[in-house]
């Protein structure tokens, strides 16, 4: 929301959190954000003992955000275009 | 006897001061602000928030819960582990980076200019396997285009030889060769799936190098309106290597972040960081009043996001190699308690 609509940090995570349907304060909590990335399927941190092959991820996930946020992510632009989505 | 405590000079060497010495530190450093470019020094509230931050044998310290900021990078995609692609995913996955930027060793973007193909194609790839934002970055650089290494005079050399008229019409050669690189690799990135541009280190050439950037951006934002344009500082005072550079009707020579930050948001961009350079002299806590009241002006006009530069030699952190964990802590803490920052 900064990088590309010029957010300040409180008008961003006001947005985040409400299209999110969390409070602000929850954007800091990683418990809680763990259970919403899950729910939500933003993408997840991942290590060989804690994998979710059968999420998405990467631009499958970016794909969410953009849909989530009402964003548009230049890549996820492109990636529809290329791949016959658009 | 008052208690020492441990802190680290700007160089990153450690000492021991007592409280009433960091106190004293500390009003030195942000009237040494004040003085040398005309702003409010920082308040009695604020010196005393600092002090406690200072004054404090704490290997690490913190902003509260919920006051978190977002980071902005520079050098994530470097090669520095393993290829480029890898490196931006361990700054993603194992360092918990918001956004990460993908550039090039040789980061100035003259250099990238001719090897544009292979950036962009670095960028899709990296697009195709990352989560968060992934910008590119690069230094306008414009002593690169001068002689040897460039087609213009070198006006380094023509002003102290006192040929004054002919060293700024060599900075306006230079800088039209600047404007069009950095406007050919930013369409080229862009087209590659980046989500944004990030200019680093701009101004650091003077007048005639911030001059370049800010109408890259300008022509930049005209063609990509949705594009992401970050523009990171050099110094804190804008050298008039010209000295009689406009922009929209601004000098930019003797520009502070205030002046740097309205400019750069006119032209187009939508993250500011300014850079306070460290004086490696003086304590950690002498730099860190210096920064804040110098950038605090920025604060109460910012319509844009501020990420303010805090890094090696810069925004009160040490200038060396290996960054002391907890002078970092303390000056990423006071910047975002004191000035309310965007992000850092």
């Amino acid at each position: 929301m900064q990088i590309t609509r010029g957010m300040r940090i409180h008008e961003a995570k006001a947005y985040v959190a409400e299209r999110l349907g969390v409070s602000p304060f929850d954007l800091s909590d990683p418990i809680t954000m763990e259970d919403v990335r899950r729910e939500q399927q933003l993408g997840r941190i991942t290590t060989f003992e804690i994998s979710y092959p059968t999420q998405p991820s990467a631009m499958e996930a970016k794909f969410r955000i953009a849909e989530l946020l009402d964003l548009p992510i230049n890549c996820v632009q492109r990636f529809k275009r290329h791949a016959g989505l658009a | 006897m008052e208690t020492q405590y441990p802190t680290r000079m700007g160089d990153g060497s450690l000492a021991r001061l007592t409280r009433s010495e960091l106190r004293a530190e500390l009003e030195e450093g942000t009237l040494a602000a004040a003085s040398r470019a005309k702003v409010p020094p920082l308040s009695a509230d604020e010196l005393e928030h600092l002090l406690e931050i200072w004054a404090s044998p704490a290997k690490f310290t913190a902003v509260d819960i919920g006051d978190e900021v977002v980071l902005t990078y520079d050098g994530s995609g470097s090669k520095t582990v393993g290829t480029r692609t890898q490196d931006l995913l361990i700054y993603e996955q194992m360092f918990g980076a918001d956004s990460v930027e993908l550039g090039h060793v040789d980061y100035s973007f003259k250099a990238i200019r001719t090897i544009l193909p292979f950036e962009a194609q670095s960028m899709k790839d990296a697009q195709a396997v990352l989560t968060v934002p992934v910008m590119y970055g690069a230094m306008p650089n414009l002593g690169l285009y001068s002689k040897p290494d460039g087609p213009a005079p070198n006006w380094s050399e023509l002003l102290p030889l006192a040929r004054v008229d002919e060293a700024r019409a060599a900075q306006e050669e230079a800088v039209g060769y600047a404007v069009e690189d950095m406007v050919k690799t930013a369409d080229a990135l862009w087209e590659a799936g980046a989500d944004g541009i990030d200019f680093d280190t701009a101004g650091a050439a003077g007048d005639g190098d911030f001059l370049a950037t800010l109408l890259a951006i300008e022509r930049i934002r005209a063609t990509h309106p949705d594009m992401g344009i970050q523009v990171g500082m050099a110094g804190e005072f804008v050298l008039g290597m010209h000295g009689q550079l406009e922009y929209d009707g601004v000098r930019l020579a003797g520009l502070w972040p205030r002046g740097q930050m309205e400019l750069v948001r006119r032209a187009g961009a939508t993250i500011y960081g300014p850079a306070i350079t460290v004086n490696t002299r003086r304590t950690g806590a002498w730099n860190i009043a210096r920064a804040l009241t110098l950038v605090k002006p920025c604060m109460e006009v910012a319509e844009i996001p501020v990420h303010m530069n805090i890094g090696m030699g810069v925004g009160a952190v040490p200038t060396t190699s290996y960054l002391p964990l907890d002078a970092v802590a303390r000056a990423s803490r006071a910047t975002v308690d004191i000035l309310r920052l965007d992000g850092l």
